[in-house]
């Protein structure tokens, strides 16, 4: 059982570095949207913002990535994205066009490679 | 893919939340999101797994946070060595984008009897996944259902991301490492077609792609707020553009 929980200092961390930090963003949509304008220039300015904050953080796995998607070359990482989208495009906007694309460029790659 | 249409609006098959919930929960049925959450989770549990978490923690992490890309952070900042504050500055970074996205889930399923406690879970279920598909499935529920059909659905997304979490964490061994990566860069994939999905204006897809271009530019800076800077100064030009378009 020990094994199943491990160390409860880690379930502190996780609380304060994980759990508080993200959903304080979602409590704060909802104790302040319903004053806000759908609208309004403020919400489509945070809206930029917070598109163009998820836009780096899909770059940021990209360009340092975690765990075994390092082992991938960086082309290949940024290749299957390009290809992933052009998919997307031409599939008129399906989701999952683009990402089987996507990951079949970057396994069709490193299989070549290897 | 586009499977198992839901009763139409009168239908008494709406009666009562207790079907609605049971409506919403059966919703993840029909959509491929589903697929892309199972296997980004998949993931997640291997990824907690290989750096040294216990699979309580990375339930925990799936149940409370339930953020992808929040989960992938605060597990790769604390493995790499970060400070608390380090991995906490990274993660609620990553999870402003969340505030707009309750902004614009909630007025759907609003009624003007409706309080805002009530709407606690759905903001926690709020997420890019449950975001996209209530833009395709709430048109076709009674308003006054839609609280409890989103409850349904983000229960039913949840224990799709739980058990993901537990068969990636017992898995984790036995993956090949080039499947490991692919499942990891299903993350970035998935997110950047949802969120394009979704996009209507000129502004979004003016600020996904100048996040994209920009943060390699504000990570040679090093600062450790490096998404927010990229996010800031990108977000505002696509802001600014939209405007300049739009006329004075």
């Amino acid at each position: 059982m020990s094994e199943f929980f491990g160390d409860w200092h880690a379930l502190v961390v996780l609380l304060l570095a994980g759990v508080i930090p993200n959903q304080i963003w979602r409590m704060l949509g909802l104790w302040l949207g319903g004053g806000l304008d759908e609208g309004s220039d403020l919400l489509m300015w945070v809206k930029a913002v917070a598109t163009a904050i998820l836009a780096g953080v899909i770059a940021q796995i990209l360009v340092q990535p975690p765990g075994a998607l390092a082992s991938v070359p960086g082309f290949l990482r940024y290749g299957a994205l390009g290809a992933g989208f052009l998919a997307f495009i031409l599939t008129r906007r399906s989701i999952f066009a683009g990402v089987v694309c996507g990951e079949i460029f970057m396994l069709a790659g490193k299989w070549l490679l290897a | 893919m586009r499977g198992m249409p839901l009763p139409p609006l009168e239908s008494p098959k709406w009666h009562g939340p207790l079907r609605a919930f049971a409506w919403g929960m059966r919703s993840v049925t029909a959509t491929v999101l589903s697929l892309v959450l199972f296997v980004t989770y998949i993931g997640i549990g291997a990824l907690a797994h290989d750096t040294h978490f216990s699979l309580a923690w990375a339930l925990m992490s799936t149940a409370l946070v339930w953020a992808g890309p929040a989960q992938i952070i605060l597990i790769s900042t604390l493995a790499s060595g970060a400070t608390i504050v380090q991995s906490a500055i990274a993660v609620t970074v990553s999870a402003i984008r969340l505030f707009p996205m309750v902004v614009a889930v909630t007025p759907m399923l609003r009624t003007p009897r409706t309080k805002r406690r009530q709407l606690v879970l759905v903001a926690h279920f709020t997420a890019v996944t449950l975001w996209v598909e209530c833009y395709r499935f709430l048109p076709q529920v009674p308003r006054e259902r839609r609280i409890a059909f989103v409850h349904g659905l983000g229960c039913g997304l949840t224990s799709i991301g739980l058990c993901a979490t537990i068969i990636g964490y017992e898995l984790a061994a036995n993956l090949s490492q080039s499947l490991a990566a692919a499942i990891l860069l299903l993350t970035p994939l998935a997110f950047l077609f949802s969120t394009a999905r979704n996009s209507r204006e000129l502004a979004d897809f003016l600020a996904l792609a100048l996040g994209l271009a920009l943060y390699p530019l504000a990570a040679l800076l090093n600062s450790g707020l490096d998404i927010l800077v990229s996010g800031l100064v990108g977000g505002t030009i696509a802001f600014c553009v939209h405007k300049w378009r739009e006329g004075p």
